[in-house]
């Protein structure tokens, strides 16, 4: 039992810090992408805006799109709340408005990652540099969480807004993916890679597989596998797991949902997945997170 | 080897006598100081700030958007208070703030101090703080101040004074604590050498005090703050997390058949004791502020019935009020038959044409006060004021004179600071916190100690540049 506020902004303060690592290798990889040659680049680096919908506020402010306007505009820019640096601070936010239901070592960790990433912003770091230091400041806090949070509703309520996040991330990811490629099977190795990386996945790939990246397999990896932490299906086994240990009876449909979800996905597999076509598939898989996002808030979040 | 500048003539120096020998009680520290390499305080302070920003120690400053949140300066340099002297302020505090909460309590009932004699009618009546719906409430054991900050300072002749009492919503304990935390990771060999009191168990005393507060057997307590925004907000945070109770703010909260709840994830759930850090004037719009965002409509009408405690009680701040400070010794004598053990200072009260003719030859030498001020604004300090501003006082003295109250300008003691120049004498005040339940008035040894970092300063208010020390009670 907890403050349907205080669970509110824990699951807020998840979902951002989770936000912000998903950006971070999104960004990586797009950055790893615009130093390939043109031809094998395709239109890859505006996949972030796209992803996060600033495509419109981007172009506003920068007009043509430029690597290097799109990597400031996601990394540095506090004018756009889908950037990392404002992903870190209304994850800060969030964590000082329940100072008192997080360890002290989960909010120096976050603090401590809002008020360095403003200096980096200002001393206009490295790119690389700073992706590497946000997905390490993702782990800290990850791991201050893991080893000094009482296993409560508190926790739970941390651990769902970092999978919701998650699936959603991966999610699309894996649709800007298919949709810039076809559903086609032709694999265009760099840009599967380049996927491949973002999520940590690449070394799995090839010990499971051992075999250029296509996009059956990917597919297959990201969505279907148990034992991979970013996909789909560990998501959702995550996501049933610590809302199925929330109290009281007010998230049935929340739980029967996550139940479902988990369900499906585990029972799925990947030629089912490309008879109903890939971005179909992840399309619907998108509209039912945010229905499960929808339903955690009203049962537990809103105040009644 | 660190040079410690020498106090100046006049004033009481905690560590140093007025020939520069070292006071007994700070010897060991002198000794240990002393055999420091000199970069070592810079380094220590430095150490002492990043922490402290880590962790959040921080007050925000209004209306700035970008998060910035200053720190309150702290200095390494602690203010020790010998055992004796402690058991001396201990005592006076306690009797202190057991007549306060006797007045309280027959100010809102009988009012025999006022058929007495001993306090005339319209201090108490006309108070803007006196709450006239509190009149006839009967509180739990009768306390209504179950969370009192005194303000001491030293004069110099050595002697203690208490400078003002806070009973309405006190806050700095939390300063106090992590002050002690800091010192004692800064420096752990000084703990080893010196035998001083623990002040960590605050949290526990107070939750008690708290629970103690309740009718009911087992109350669910909870601390209501006005929301990150507030610059206590880290101390209200800290003391909920500390005492493991809900941080609630009043949109978390609703009242429904005259009980108040508090939405959670699992439904509504009672609460019996809100440890308030809102004024009285924001926490139900229904009874006070139409406009107030941060109370709970319904509020007063729970608290009235006695379905819900508020600690502190709504209505204390009648008896912290300047105008009322003068009669808190006869308190003492009236309602505990005993004589006080900690002074007043010395107190005109220009609503008397005698008292205001005296201040108004002296006021040069005096400092005046507003009856309602607070945080350090809205006064006079007549040895450091221009003609201009003494000339201005005075026109406002005649125009509304029982607004204001004069006390002769004191000498705060001063301790050794590590400031730019190196360690010098600043002016220090003491800030002890004082819990009373129905079963007895305790305390914690020592309190915040603040410390006016400029040179001459008297002022120690964090919002106009005072700093904190830790505050080290020892055992004998």
């Amino acid at each position: 039992m907890m403050l349907s506020r205080t669970a509110d902004q824990l699951f807020w303060m998840a979902r951002q810090m989770e936000r912000a690592e998903n950006l971070a290798r999104l960004l990586d990889v797009s950055l790893a992408v615009s130093l390939l040659p043109a031809s094998r680049a395709g239109t890859d680096i505006s996949a972030p805006l796209a992803l996060t919908g600033t495509l419109e506020a981007y172009q506003t402010r920068h007009g043509q799109i430029s690597a290097s306007d799109v990597l400031a505009f996601m990394s540095y820019d506090l004018g756009n709340p889908s950037s990392i640096v404002s992903c870190f601070k209304s994850a800060r936010d969030n964590a000082h408005a329940v100072r008192g239901k997080i360890t002290a070592e989960m909010w120096m960790s976050i603090n401590s990652t809002w008020l360095e990433a403003r200096e980096l912003a200002a001393a206009g770091c490295g790119y690389q540099t700073f992706f590497d230091w946000v997905k390490e400041r993702s782990h800290l806090f990850r791991g201050a969480t893991h080893g000094t949070c009482q296993r409560t509703d508190a926790f739970s309520f941390i651990r769902l807004g970092t999978f919701i996040e998650r699936a959603d991330n991966t999610a699309r990811l894996l649709d800007v993916k298919s949709q810039l490629l076809g559903d086609s099977d032709s694999a265009d190795y760099y840009a599967w890679s380049a996927l491949l990386r973002a999520v940590g996945a690449f070394e799995a790939y090839h010990a499971l597989y051992r075999d250029a990246p296509s996009g059956r397999r990917v597919a297959e990896l990201l969505l279907l596998r148990p034992d991979m932490p970013r996909s789909l299906r560990a998501c959702f086994d995550e996501t049933y797991k610590w809302l199925s240990r929330i109290e009281g009876d007010n998230g049935r449909a929340a739980k029967r949902l996550a139940a479902e979800l988990r369900a499906a996905q585990a029972y799925t597999s990947v030629d089912e997945v490309f008879e109903t076509g890939l971005h179909d598939y992840l399309d619907k898989m998108l509209a039912d997170i945010t229905r499960l996002g929808a339903l955690v808030q009203q049962a537990y979040l809103e105040a009644a | 080897m660190h040079a410690l500048t020498l106090p100046e003539p006049g004033h009481h120096d905690e560590m140093l006598l007025s020939s520069g020998a070292v006071r007994s009680h700070y010897q060991h520290f002198a000794n240990w100081l002393q055999a420091q390499p000199p970069e070592m305080l810079a380094r220590k302070r430095e150490e002492a700030n990043q922490l402290f920003h880590r962790v959040g120690i921080t007050f925000a400053v209004y209306g700035d958007d970008s998060g910035a949140e200053r720190l309150i300066p702290f200095d390494t340099i602690p203010r020790v208070i010998p055992a004796a002297e402690w058991r001396q302020l201990e005592a006076g505090l306690a009797q202190r703030v057991r007549a306060l909460n006797a007045f309280l309590d027959d100010i809102y009932h009988d009012h025999q101090i006022i058929k007495a004699g001993r306090i005339p009618a319209e201090q108490v009546f006309a108070n803007a703080q006196y709450q006239p719906l509190m009149q006839g409430i009967s509180l739990p054991d009768g306390i209504w101040a179950h969370i009192t900050g005194v303000d001491l300072i030293r004069h110099a002749d050595g002697s203690y004074y208490v400078l003002e009492d806070n009973l309405r919503v006190p806050s700095g304990v939390s300063y106090m604590l992590e002050n002690r935390k800091m010192m004692m990771r800064l420096f752990p060999e000084l703990f080893a050498r010196h035998a001083i009191a623990p002040v960590d168990h605050y949290p526990t005393l107070l939750l008690a005090t708290l629970r103690q507060a309740s009718r009911q057997e087992n109350p669910t307590v909870v601390v209501l703050t006005p929301g990150q925004h507030n610059s206590a907000y880290f101390e209200h945070a800290f003391l909920a997390q500390q005492m493991g109770v809900e941080l609630v703010e009043g949109r978390d909260l609703f009242v429904r058949d005259d009980h108040v709840y508090m939405r959670t994830t699992a439904g509504h759930k009672r609460i019996d004791v809100i440890y308030r850090r809102i004024d009285d004037a924001f926490l139900d719009p229904l009874a006070f502020r139409p406009d107030s965002m941060l109370g709970v409509p319904g509020l007063m009408h729970a608290y009235r019935q006695g379905n819900v405690v508020l600690t502190n009680a709504i209505g204390t701040g009648v008896a912290d009020d300047k105008s009322i400070y003068p009669y808190v010794p006869e308190m003492i004598r009236f309602y505990l038959g005993e004589e006080p053990i900690l002074h007043n200072v010395e107190t005109f009260q220009c609503r008397n044409p005698s008292e205001l003719d005296h201040v108004l030859a002296n006021l040069d030498k005096l400092v005046v006060k507003e009856v309602h001020g607070a945080g350090g604004y809205g006064m006079l300090v007549g040895p450091a004021a221009s003609r201009a501003e003494i000339e201005d006082f005075r026109a406002r003295l005649l125009a509304t004179p029982a607004n204001y109250i004069a006390q002769p300008t004191l000498c705060l003691s001063s301790c050794p600071t590590f400031v730019e120049s190196g360690i010098a004498p600043r002016h220090i005040d003491l800030r002890p916190f004082v819990l009373s339940s129905g079963r007895e008035t305790t305390m914690v040894a020592g309190g915040l100690t603040r410390v006016a970092l400029k040179e001459g300063s008297l002022v120690v208010n964090s919002s106009q540049g005072g700093g904190t020390k830790d505050t080290w009670v020892l055992e004998d």
